[in-house]
C-alpha cells in the first residue's frame, strides 16, 4: 500500500508554532510528507491538531517555523513567501481541502455539476460540454449517480455532500489533500462507505494526504502514518500500525485503549 | 439666506479634478473599477448620478449633449439629465447620436456607429459584475486582482444545465482587453458587440457605488461564453413596426387589452431617420401608418 | 396607433407644479413658517440635520417644508446641498464633557458627581394622546431652578480613571480624520470613517441593528453609562494667532454605551465603549449608533464576527437612506429595455419547456437550439 514516489518530501514543517496570545496553539511540530503518503493527525478537540492543518495549509500564519512545498515544477518554496495569488492558485489546482462539514466546501445552491466543474473553469476550461463530461465522471468515480449532476446539494444526503465534496476537490488531480475530520458527523455505515471509497481513491491517484481525526479507526484504515498530538504538542510519531499496536506515551495507550471520549 | 450658485456643469473645480483624476486612471487600465468619491448630485442615487457626475466633469462648452434613457431621448429621466445640463453648464443639447460629442446612456448604446472624437458615458447602477455571486466588496476586489474569474463560469454554466443555454439578456459580463471583466451596465446583451472595437470612448460611472471605469476606443470587448454554447444576440425577430429597420433593438409596446403587441425601435433617433429617409425615398409598407404587427399571433 | 412617448419635458413640469400645489395645501389655511418648523418640530429639524450632515436650523426647517415632512427627502435636500459647499477648514474635536448641560442620565450610576439630569424628554409621559393639545395654544412655563452647579464630569471619564474602561483609542493628532464625502470608503474602515457613517446613517437602520444586537445578534452587554444633551463650543485653530477661535455652539446628543469584554492574552478584563453622537436632540439615534459602534469593533476586539450589526461591509454599505432611496426608488424608471430582454427569454423558455412536455423532441431541440 506504500508508495513513495519520489526522495524529496512533497511537504516539510520545521518547527511550527502557534500562539493566540497566551493560549498555545500548536507547539514546534516538525514533520516530512511525501508524494502519495498519507498522515493522520490524531488527538483530542483543543490538542492542536486543526490549528496545525491551518497553519500547513497557509490559512493561518505560524508564531514561528516555516512550512515548505514542493511545486509541480519540482522547486521547493516556503509557504509564507508565496504571493496571494501564488497560495491562491495551489489551493484550487494542487491542493485540496475537504471540510468537515461540506456546507464549508460547496455551493450549496449551485448544482452538483458546477461544483464539481469549478476549479476545472477556474483554471481556464471553457467548453461546456468537456467541463460536463469530466464533473459527470467523478460523479461517477464519488458514486453519485449521474442524474443528480443538475440537483443542488442542499438535496443531498450528508454522505453524499461529503463525496461530492472529495470530488469537487480532486477534480484536478491535486497531489496534497488536506482533511479535516471527514467523516464526522456521519452515520457509521456512511462512514464506512466513505472510508472506503476515500482509501481507493486515495490509492489510485497517489495522493499524499494529511487527515485530521479524533477516531483512530479512522487513521487505522486511511493513514501509513500517524502523528498523536497533544495540548499543542506531537507526542508520538510512527507507523500507524506500529504505533496504535504499540503505543509507547501513556496518553497515546489512553486513546488506543479509547477511554479517552472524542 | 442668498440663493447658491453653482459653477459651470454644476460640480465645482475641485470635484471635477477628482473624477477626471479617476477616468484617467481608468483608461489607462481598462474595465477596471477606479473608486471615487462620488458626490451627492441634486437627483437621487440610481437615476444617473455617476453619468451625470463623469458627463460634469468632461464637459466643456463647445460640446454638444445627448442624453438617451432606454434608448430614447423623451423619456422622462432622460429630459431630466438634458434640461439640468442645459441649465448648469448652457451647452447645446440634441437628440441626433452622430451630432453629438457626448452622449449619456441608461440601458442601450445607441444604433448608429459611434464615431472617434465621441465619448459615450453610462450610468451603471452595479458596476460590480461579481456583485451578486459574492457580495462581498473585499472578495470581489480581490477575486478581479487575481484574475479569479471561474466563478462567473460557474453561473453560465448553471443556466445552461437549467436552461439549456446562458439565460443572461441583459448587464451581460464581458472581458475587457483579455484582462478585467466587466458589468456593461443593464444595457440588452444585443448591445455588447457594439462595445467591441468601438472608435468612441466609453465611459462608464457608478454614483452610489462610487466607481470610475472606462473602455478606450479600439478596445477588445469580449462577451463571456462557452466554446460550445458560444455568446449570441438576442433580438427579436421582427421589423421595426415604425420604419421597418431589421437590425434594430425593439420595443415592445402592448396596444390593447387583448393580446395585441407591436415592436419598435428602442432607439428613437435611430428609428425617426430610418423613417425621414424612408418618407424621401418612398418606400412603401414601411412609413409610420405600417400596420402594427401582432406578437401573439407569431 | 402607437407614437414614441414625447412631450416628457411638459408632463415633468406639470407634475412639478402640482408637486408644488400640494405642498402647500388648502390655501384658506395659513402657510408654516420656518420658523415655526424649526421652534415647534425640533426633533424633526434635528434628525434632518444630523442625517444631513450639516448643522443649520434654518436649512433643515427649509428642507422639511420642502420635502412636504418627507424626512428622508429632506435629508436628500440638505446633502445636496452640503456636497456644493466649499470646505475652509477643520475645527477642534468639540470637548462634550464642557458641554452646558440640559439632560444627563445615567443608567449605571445611581448618584454621581453633576447628578442626573432628566432635561426635556419623553421618559415617563404616559403615551396617551392629548386632546387639550388638538385644540391650540397650549404654553407650559418650564419650571426653573438654579443651574447645576459644579462640574459634570463623563462617566466614562470616571471609570477610565480607575482603568475599569478602556481608555478611549488616542488617534494620533498627526493622522488625519478620514471623511467618506471626500474619499470613497474603502474596507476595511478605521473607527473614524465608522462613526462618521453611523452618524450620517438612517436612524431607522440603526435601530434595527442596535436592537438586532440586544436580541442577541452580536450581544455586546451594553449598559446606559451616559447619555447627555446640551451645547458645546466649536472651536477652529486659527493660524495667524496661533490659537483656537471659537466659532459657535452648537447642541448634541451624546451616549457612551460601557459594553462588557473579557479581556485577552494581553489585556486585563476591562469595559469597553460604544460611542453615539448626534446634532441637536436625537437620542434614539445616538444609542442605536453607540450600539452599532461597539458592534461593528468585533473585529478589533478580536470577537467572532458573525451577526449582520458586526458586518461592517454590510452596515456600512446599507447605513445610508439617501442612497438606499434612491436606489430603492429608482425601479421607478423605465426599465424598458432590460425587461424586454427578459420577457423574451421567458416566452422562449416557455416554449421549450411546452415542446418537451408535450413529448415533441424535434421541436424541443429546435426551440434549444
Amino acid at each position: 500500500m506504500k508508495q513513495i514516489a519520489h526522495d524529496q518530501p512533497l511537504l516539510v514543517a520545521e518547527g511550527l508554532s502557534k500562539w493566540y496570545g497566551r493560549q498555545i496553539g500548536c507547539r514546534d511540530v516538525s514533520l516530512a510528507l511525501y508524494e502519495g503518503e498519507v498522515l493522520a493527525v490524531a488527538g483530542e478537540s483543543g490538542s492542536g491538531k486543526t490549528t496545525l492543518l491551518q497553519l500547513l495549509s497557509g490559512q493561518l500564519e505560524p508564531t514561528a517555523g516555516r512550512v515548505l512545498y514542493r511545486m509541480r515544477d519540482g522547486v521547493t518554496r516556503e509557504l509564507a513567501a508565496l504571493g496571494q495569488a501564488e497560495r491562491r492558485f495551489l489551493f484550487r489546482t494542487d491542493w485540496g481541502y475537504v471540510h468537515q462539514d461540506p456546507v464549508l466546501g460547496l455551493r450549496m445552491a449551485v448544482s452538483a455539476g458546477a461544483n464539481v466543474g469549478e476549479r476545472l473553469m477556474a483554471v481556464g476550461w471553457r467548453h461546456y460540454g468537456r467541463i460536463r463530461g469530466t464533473a459527470s465522471s467523478w460523479l461517477d468515480r464519488v458514486e453519485i449517480d449521474r442524474s443528480r449532476i443538475d440537483d443542488a446539494p442542499i438535496t443531498y444526503s450528508g454522505g453524499m455532500r461529503q463525496r461530492l465534496q472529495i470530488a469537487r476537490n480532486l477534480i484536478t488531480q491535486p497531489r496534497l489533500v488536506f482533511m479535516d475530520e471527514p467523516t464526522g458527523g456521519l452515520d457509521v455505515s456512511v462512514q464506512a462507505r466513505l472510508l472506503d471509497l476515500v482509501r481507493g481513491l486515495v490509492a489510485e491517484l497517489g495522493l499524499a494526504v494529511i487527515v485530521v481525526t479524533h477516531d483512530l479507526a479512522v487513521a487505522r484504515l486511511l493513514s501509513h502514518r500517524i502523528m498523536v498530538m497533544k495540548g499543542g504538542e506531537a507526542i508520538e510519531t510512527g507507523l500507524t500500525d506500529q504505533v496504535l499496536d504499540d503505543p509507547h506515551e501513556p496518553y497515546t495507550q489512553l486513546l488506543v485503549s479509547s477511554i479517552l471520549p472524542p | 439666506m442668498s440663493g447658491p450658485t453653482y459653477n459651470f456643469a454644476y460640480l465645482d473645480e475641485q470635484t471635477k479634478r477628482m473624477i477626471r483624476r479617476a477616468i484617467l486612471k481608468a483608461i489607462a487600465v481598462p474595465g477596471y473599477q477606479v473608486p471615487f468619491a462620488s458626490r451627492e448630485m441634486p437627483m437621487p442615487y440610481g437615476w444617473g448620478t455617476g453619468g451625470v457626475q463623469v458627463t460634469a466633469a468632461i464637459l466643456g462648452p463647445d460640446d454638444v449633449l445627448k442624453v438617451i434613457d432606454q434608448g430614447s431621448d423623451d423619456t422622462t429621466n432622460a429630459v431630466s439629465i438634458r434640461k439640468f445640463f442645459a441649465k448648469t453648464a448652457g451647452v447645446r443639447t440634441t437628440t441626433c447620436t452622430t451630432e453629438a460629442t457626448v452622449i449619456q446612456t441608461r440601458h442601450r448604446i445607441p444604433e448608429a456607429p459611434l464615431g472617434e472624437g465621441q465619448v459615450l458615458v453610462y450610468q451603471v447602477p452595479i458596476p460590480e459584475p461579481l456583485r451578486f455571486l459574492e457580495p462581498r466588496e473585499t472578495e470581489t476586489r480581490r477575486m478581479h486582482a487575481l484574475a479569479e474569474y471561474g466563478l462567473i463560469h460557474v453561473k453560465l454554466y448553471e443556466d445552461i444545465a437549467r436552461h439549456g443555454h446562458i439565460a443572461t439578456t441583459y448587464a451581460y459580463p464581458v472581458q475587457v482587453d483579455g484582462r478585467y471583466v466587466m458589468d456593461p451596465s443593464p444595457t440588452p446583451k444585443f448591445d455588447n458587440p457594439k462595445m467591441n472595437d468601438c472608435a468612441a470612448l466609453q465611459l462608464f460611472g457608478a454614483g452610489r457605488e462610487k466607481r470610475i471605469y472606462a473602455i478606450p476606443p479600439h478596445t477588445t470587448v469580449v462577451s463571456l461564453d462557452f466554446d460550445d454554447h458560444p455568446f449570441e444576440r438576442y433580438r427579436f425577430d421582427a421589423p421595426c413596426a415604425l420604419c421597418g429597420a431589421t437590425d434594430s433593438y425593439l420595443d415592445e409596446v402592448i396596444t390593447d387589452d387583448e393580446g395585441g403587441r407591436m415592436f419598435a425601435c428602442s432607439d428613437t433617433d435611430y428609428c425617426e431617420k430610418r423613417r425621414a429617409t424612408n418618407r424621401d425615398d418612398a418606400v412603401p409598407g414601411n412609413g409610420p401608418g405600417a400596420p402594427a404587427m401582432d406578437a401573439a399571433s407569431r | 396607433m402607437y407614437v414614441a412617448v414625447k412631450g416628457g419635458e411638459r408632463a415633468i413640469e406639470n407634475a412639478h407644479r402640482l408637486l408644488a400645489s400640494a405642498r402647500r395645501g388648502d390655501t384658506a389655511l395659513p402657510e408654516l413658517s420656518l420658523e415655526q418648523i424649526s421652534g415647534q418640530l425640533t426633533l424633526a429639524v434635528d434628525r434632518v440635520m444630523t442625517e444631513g450632515s450639516l448643522y443649520d436650523r434654518e436649512l433643515a426647517a427649509l428642507a422639511i417644508k420642502q420635502a412636504r415632512g418627507d424626512l428622508v427627502e429632506a435629508i436628500f435636500l440638505l446633502r445636496a446641498f452640503r456636497a456644493t459647499l466649499p470646505r475652509f477648514g477643520m475645527t477642534e474635536a468639540i470637548d462634550t464633557a464642557n458641554m452646558e448641560i440640559r439632560r444627563r442620565i445615567s443608567a449605571t450610576f445611581k448618584d454621581l458627581p453633576g447628578g442626573q439630569v432628566l432635561g426635556p424628554t419623553f421618559d415617563y409621559t404616559h403615551r396617551l394622546l392629548d386632546p387639550t393639545l388638538a385644540e391650540g395654544e397650549h404654553s407650559v412655563e418650564p419650571a426653573s431652578a438654579a443651574p447645576v452647579d459644579g462640574p459634570m464630569p463623563r462617566v466614562t471619564d470616571l471609570l477610565a480613571s480607575d482603568d475599569l474602561i478602556e481608555q478611549s483609542p488616542n488617534a494620533d493628532p498627526a493622522d488625519p480624520v478620514g471623511d467618506l464625502t471626500r474619499d470613497p470608503l474603502g474596507f476595511p474602515a478605521d473607527r473614524d470613517l465608522r462613526l462618521q457613517n453611523l452618524a450620517r446613517g438612517d436612524e431607522g437602520f440603526l435601530l434595527a441593528l442596535g436592537y438586532s444586537t440586544q436580541r442577541g445578534f452580536g450581544r455586546t452587554h451594553p449598559f446606559a453609562g451616559e447619555i447627555r444633551l446640551g451645547e458645546v463650543e466649536i472651536e477652529i485653530f486659527a493660524e495667524e494667532v496661533g490659537f483656537a477661535v471659537p466659532l459657535g455652539r452648537l447642541t448634541v446628543t451624546e451616549c457612551q454605551m460601557i459594553n462588557q469584554f473579557k479581556g485577552s492574552a494581553t489585556e486585563a478584563p476591562c469595559f469597553t465603549r460604544g460611542y453615539g453622537l448626534a446634532f441637536g436632540h436625537c437620542e434614539r439615534k445616538a444609542m442605536a449608533m453607540a450600539l452599532v459602534d461597539r458592534a461593528l469593533r468585533a473585529r478589533e476586539l478580536g470577537e467572532e464576527v458573525k451577526a449582520p450589526a458586526q458586518d461592517e461591509e454590510f452596515v456600512l454599505s446599507h447605513s445610508d437612506n439617501v442612497q438606499a432611496t434612491g436606489f430603492v426608488e429608482h425601479l421607478k424608471l423605465p426599465h424598458y429595455v432590460d425587461f424586454q430582454s427578459e420577457l423574451g427569454l421567458v416566452r422562449r423558455l416557455r416554449a421549450e419547456f411546452q415542446a418537451l412536455r408535450s413529448g415533441d423532441t424535434s421541436l424541443a431541440r429546435e426551440a434549444a437550439e
